[in-house]
Order: C-alpha cells, then sequence, then structure tokens
C-alpha cells in the first residue's frame, strides 16, 4: 500500500508527525513535489473561482498524487480546544471537499477527524486511521508516541534556530503568516528570500512555543476564536521586541486573516508593520519592491534614532 | 455605565423586531431603531472595514454608525458560528478608533456552554436587572421571531399571484408595526391570527402547478433582503413560489442538526462547517421535492459556503435541477443581478414548458 501525501495546508504544519507514523508502521508513502505553476494552474481550474489560494494549490497538489499512489491522505480538523478553539472552516471541510470534487473518479481516501469539542482527540484519530491501515493498536500507540517525539524535537531545533536568529547583528523582519503560505515555494517563499536578499534576517511566527502563544493571544484580543491565527498572534507580542519591523503575509481572500490583521494592524502601534496580501499573480517584481522600501524606510528610521541618541 | 442606556442593533431582515422588545421589555432600556439600510450604509461599511472581509461585516459596521448617529449610545453585536463570532471585537475597535465613545456589547465574549455567561453581558446593559423578566421575555422573543417567520413564509409562497399590487405587503407592514406593541403571548397570538387570516383572504390567481423556486445559502445575505438587493421579492413577482428553509425558527431555534447529517450523508460525511449542511439539506429537500430551480446567495469569500458549492453541482446533476450561484460585496449592482435573474427565470420556464 503506498499512501499520497499532498504537499500544501496542514502538511506544513503536521509533516514530521505523520511522516514519522507512516515510516514506523513500515508503510510507504510519497509526498506531491513542491508547488509549481503547473500545479497551481490544475488546481484553480478544479477550485471554486472565490476559494482561497492555498486551497487552490491544495487541489493542485492532490491532482497531481491521482493514479500515483492507492490512498491519499485528506485528515480533517474541526476544533482543537472549546468554540474559542477553532480553525478556518476549510480543514472541516476538506474531506468531503475532495470528495465531491472528484467524485467521478471515486478516489480513495486515507483520512482522520480531529474535533476535540466533541471529544475526538488527535491520539483517536490516529489510532482510527492505523487500524484503517491493518495494523494493531500496540504497534499503532508505539508509532503514534514515536511520531510525537519526532514533532516535538523538530519543534525544539526550529526553536533553537530561531533563537539564534533572533541574536543576529542584521536587521531583524518577523513574517507574520501560515505555515502553508509562507513555507510554500511558489507563493512564500519569494518573500523568504527577497528578504534575505535585502540583508535582512526573517524570524518566523510560525516558528513559537505554541500553547504560550496562544495564551498570550487572549491578552491581545478576547474572542479570537482560531487557534492557529492565535498562535500568530502570541507570538508577535513574544517577538516584537526583539525585532525590527513585522510583515503580516496572508493569502486572498482568507477568512481569518481578513479580520485577525486588521485587528492586528489597530493593536500594535510600536512598531513599523505592513500587510502583504499573496494573490494569484505571476511575478514578485511587486511584492519585492514593497519590501524594498519597507526595509530602507526602517533603516533610515534606525540611522535617525541612533543619530538622536548621540546627540543626547 | 451610562445613564439612559440607548440600546440599537444593525438592521436585519425584521428581526429587529424582537431584540427592540427585548430590550425594551426585557432589559427595560431605550432601544433606538438603527435607520434603514441604505446604499449609504454599505458605503459607510466599506470605507472603514478591510477590504476583504465579508460584505455582513460592511453592513453592519455602516449600520452602527448610522445608529450611533441616531442617537444610539450602547451597541449589541450577537455573533455567530464563523468569522460572525469575531466581527465584535473588531467592530469595537473600528468604532472607538473612529473616535464613537459608545458601550459596545458584545456576546461573543459569553460562551454558549454556560448560560449564565450571557446574564452577564445584559448585566452589563442593566445593572439593576430583573433575571425572571429577561427570562419571559426571552421566552416571549422567541415566539415572536417564530411568528415572523411564519407570516413570512406564507408571504414569500403566495405575494407572486397577489391580483391587487401591494395587498400583501400592505398587511405585512401592518403586522410589523402592531408587533412592537405586544406585550405578551396571548397579544402575540392574537396579533398573529388576525394577520395571518387578513393575509389567507388576499384575492390571488395561483396556479394549480406554479414554478418553484429554492432559495438557499449563507445565513446573512440570505436573511436580510437589503443585501440580497431583494432579490426573492423580484423573483416572486414574475409569478413564483419561493421557499426558503433558512430563518432563525429552523437554524437556531430547532436546529435538527443530527437529522440534518443523516439526511445528507451521501453528499457529506462531515460537518463542513457554519451553515453549509443547511445548505446542503436545502438543496437536497427542494431537489427531491422537484422545484423547477435553486438560488444559491453569499457574500463574496464565504468560505463555508464556497466549500459547500461542489456538493450542490453533484446534487444539480444527480436530481437535473438548476442551481444558479449569486456572490454579493459592495460592488454588485442590480443590474447585473436582474440580467442574470432574467435569464434563470427563462431557462426554467422553458423546462417547465417541456415537461
Amino acid at each position: 500500500m503506498k499512501i499520497g501525501i499532498p504537499r500544501a495546508f496542514l502538511y506544513y504544519k503536521y509533516h514530521v508527525l505523520w511522516e514519522t507514523f507512516f515510516e514506523e508502521l513500515g508503510i510507504e508513502y510519497i509526498v506531491s513535489p513542491k508547488t509549481n505553476k503547473e500545479l497551481m494552474r490544475e488546481g484553480t481550474a478544479l477550485a471554486i473561482d472565490e476559494a482561497c489560494l492555498p486551497h487552490k494549490i491544495y487541489l493542485g497538489h492532490v491532482n497531481y498524487l491521482i493514479d500515483k499512489c492507492d490512498y491519499i491522505f485528506v485528515p480533517r480538523i474541526a476544533t482543537l480546544g472549546g468554540t474559542k478553539d477553532i480553525v478556518c472552516s476549510r480543514f472541516q471541510a476538506i474531506y468531503d471537499l475532495v470528495k465531491n470534487t472528484y467524485r467521478e473518479k471515486n478516489l480513495k481516501l486515507l483520512y482522520y477527524s480531529i474535533d476535540i469539542l466533541n471529544k475526538d482527540t488527535e491520539l483517536k484519530a490516529f489510532l482510527k486511521m492505523g487500524k484503517f491501515l491493518g495494523k494493531n493498536k500496540a504497534q499503532v500507540l508505539k508509532a503514534y508516541y514515536i511520531a510525537k517525539q519526532a514533532e516535538k524535537t523538530t519543534k525544539l531545533i526550529e526553536l533553537n534556530e530561531q533563537r539564534k536568529n533572533l541574536e543576529s547583528e542584521k536587521l531583524k523582519i518577523l513574517v507574520i503568516s501560515h505555515p502553508y503560505n509562507i513555507y510554500d515555494e511558489y507563493i512564500g517563499r519569494p518573500v523568504l528570500d527577497t528578504l534575505k536578499e535585502l540583508n535582512c534576517v526573517p524570524i518566523l511566527g510560525c516558528v513559537v512555543e505554541s500553547k504560550k502563544a496562544r495564551e498570550e493571544a487572549r491578552i491581545i484580543s478576547k474572542t479570537l476564536p482560531w487557534t492557529f491565527n492565535k498562535e500568530l498572534v502570541g507570538a508577535i507580542s513574544l517577538y516584537k521586541d526583539k525585532v525590527d519591523g513585522i510583515i503580516l503575509v496572508s493569502a486572498f481572500p482568507c477568512g481569518p486573516d481578513s479580520l485577525v490583521n486588521e485587528m492586528i494592524m489597530r493593536r500594535l502601534k510600536d512598531k513599523p508593520i505592513i500587510t502583504l496580501v499573496l494573490d494569484a499573480q505571476e511575478g514578485t517584481a511587486g511584492m519585492e519592491t514593497r519590501l524594498e522600501s519597507f526595509i530602507d524606510i526602517i533603516r533610515i528610521k534606525e540611522e535617525r534614532d541612533y543619530e538622536k541618541e548621540l546627540q543626547n | 455605565m451610562k445613564k439612559n442606556c440607548k440600546i440599537s442593533f444593525p438592521r436585519f431582515g425584521n428581526y429587529n423586531i424582537a431584540i427592540e422588545i427585548l430590550m425594551k421589555q426585557g432589559l427595560e432600556c431605550d432601544y433606538i431603531d438603527a435607520p434603514l439600510t441604505t446604499k449609504k450604509t454599505l458605503e459607510i461599511g466599506t470605507k472603514y472595514s478591510p477590504d476583504f472581509v465579508c460584505t455582513p461585516f460592511k453592513y453592519q459596521l455602516g449600520g452602527y454608525i448610522e445608529a450611533i448617529e441616531a442617537g444610539a449610545n450602547t451597541l449589541i453585536q450577537v455573533g455567530g458560528p464563523c468569522r460572525l463570532g469575531y466581527y465584535g471585537e473588531l467592530h469595537e475597535q473600528i468604532l472607538k478608533d473612529l473616535g464613537y465613545d459608545v458601550n459596545f456589547i458584545n456576546m461573543a465574549e459569553a460562551d454558549f456552554a454556560k448560560p449564565l455567561t450571557f446574564y452577564n453581558e445584559f448585566k452589563k446593559i442593566n445593572p439593576k436587572l430583573n433575571l425572571k423578566k429577561v427570562t419571559s421575555t426571552l421566552l416571549l422573543v422567541v415566539k415572536v421571531v417564530e411568528k415572523i417567520d411564519k407570516i413570512e413564509d406564507f408571504i414569500r409562497q403566495n405575494v407572486g399571484f397577489e391580483v391587487h399590487n401591494g395587498d400583501f405587503d400592505s398587511i405585512h407592514k401592518d403586522f410589523l408595526a402592531e408587533l412592537k406593541t405586544i406585550k405578551n403571548k396571548k397579544e402575540l397570538n392574537e396579533t398573529y391570527k388576525k394577520y395571518m387570516s387578513k393575509l389567507k383572504k388576499v384575492k390571488t390567481n395561483k396556479p394549480e402547478h406554479p414554478l418553484q423556486v429554492g432559495f438557499i445559502g449563507e445565513y446573512y445575505t440570505i436573511m436580510d433582503p437589503y443585501s440580497n438587493h431583494h432579490m426573492e421579492k423580484e423573483l416572486a413577482k414574475k409569478g413564483i413560489v419561493i421557499k426558503r428553509w433558512m430563518n432563525i425558527t429552523n437554524s437556531f431555534f430547532n436546529a435538527p442538526e443530527k437529522e440534518i447529517k443523516k439526511s445528507i450523508k451521501n453528499y457529506a460525511k462531515y460537518d463542513m462547517g457554519a451553515t453549509s449542511m443547511y445548505t446542503i439539506k436545502s438543496a437536497l429537500d427542494y431537489a427531491k421535492e422537484g422545484f423547477d430551480g435553486i438560488i444559491h446567495l453569499k457574500s463574496f469569500g464565504c468560505t463555508p459556503e464556497i466549500d459547500a458549492m461542489p456538493v450542490l453541482q453533484k446534487i444539480a446533476e444527480d436530481y437535473k435541477i438548476p442551481i444558479i450561484y449569486f456572490s454579493f460585496d459592495s460592488q454588485t449592482s442590480d443590474v447585473g443581478i436582474n440580467t442574470r435573474i432574467e435569464a434563470f427565470y427563462d431557462m426554467i420556464m422553458m423546462r417547465k414548458e417541456k415537461k
């Protein structure tokens, strides 16, 4: 049996967990390639026009995997806690979305469902999936715990790396973005590459101690319901004093980001900040120009502040 | 807490009457009727809203500002299952940044699992609140909403066939005016009966097998006639029976989640979020009942409704029923809508004649 994993959406948050789990169970898997123009074009043709950019990309990756594996892996998440710990409804719908989009092909999907509000925990979800894969409970439990360990270790390494970056002498720019946008080769990577070319160090908002960030977010915004956005909002308050500027990167027309980024812009007053909306337009020239002028402004401002300090 | 609390809520169909009764009788405070929604409301709302937020956010923000200008000093946001749940905090922030000094009661701060937290929110409006009075008024308000929904269901199905233009509208108007004055269940029932019998007496020329169209879609846009450019009425005028399952009674008070989930299981294994299940269920019901067409309404970018669309396309295929999709934003023009509605009407008419 061969599993196909779409390199999109939740992949960027959970790929260590998924890949280790399958490896431990001795199940073969492939991951779709990095997003390219062709994948995006195909996904766009499959999706409803108004759907968000990462959703179009997701469908492109699913499409790539057809006929290359036995099952395509499409897990869903409904809630990650109480009524104030939800996810964008697209993650709730994703299984049925793919099913309906490809009804005629009758795609075989491997999936799990996490719905903490209704007591469907991650552990339960993985146990169920393991059973479907024909493994016994002990095997599945072991694989799950090893996968969790691997997930934790990877997070620690990432946090360590980030800590080092925070000590850099260069200009540090906090990039606030869902991992599936910023890590995507086609839409998000160019932003990070541009920052590096401008001699800046990108600090990633999605690399943060999740629990701490979520608690921190409550202080900034009391009724914010989306867990993934909470982690990003919390990251701002944990990192902002250590960086020179902040970029809010969102993909058109992200529902949660449309409100949350506006709230951040209104409540954060003490740091240079801009928003960058990724859309399906080709070419990165517009984005590069905006980043360049943003970085210029920060550098000029910091020089002035430094001169003032000298005068006093 | 300010003295002389003057409370308001942006226009939302005719449900403001229920809120007015709750505020006046239950919480014993003044209620300011928000001005009727106009193009201006949306313009004001759009000006101060984030770019790609869904349209209801813009309507409501415009509505709040117009209510403040009409004298309100306390505003309520009720929240909801999707992005609506986060509207309140951002509305409040934007109004504050604009310099409006108002109380903002955000029901999203309460927790549905703990009813007492709602009581605490109400207490912010009137600290001397009488719990008994609030509870009994709340129960009355539920009934008020049910009656509004029943009356409007009847009108929707018959207004297209009135012999004398405007009969239904004028009775509807009188009903709503009288509804504002009711004090208890008995008065409510009397008012309801009186107007229902008036409506039933209106002269109509309904054919034996009229065209039937079902309306489905996103919570706010479908229930607020201004938000959907009065599409139901426009279509009904052509001699069509309009049906719409989605209203507050069905989706909020009754909400038979489990049954719905079961009834649509061939199309969706899981709840696809917010009102998507209701949309799918209604479409399936209308398709099975042999309706002539279905109209899907939503605001631009509404995620759960976008995700319901691939399912709706399958239902359309399976039951050979035409479905037309409308997406509303601040740029939507009447002309564009009317052209598409005309074409849709011609199509279902021709299909009917062929049968």
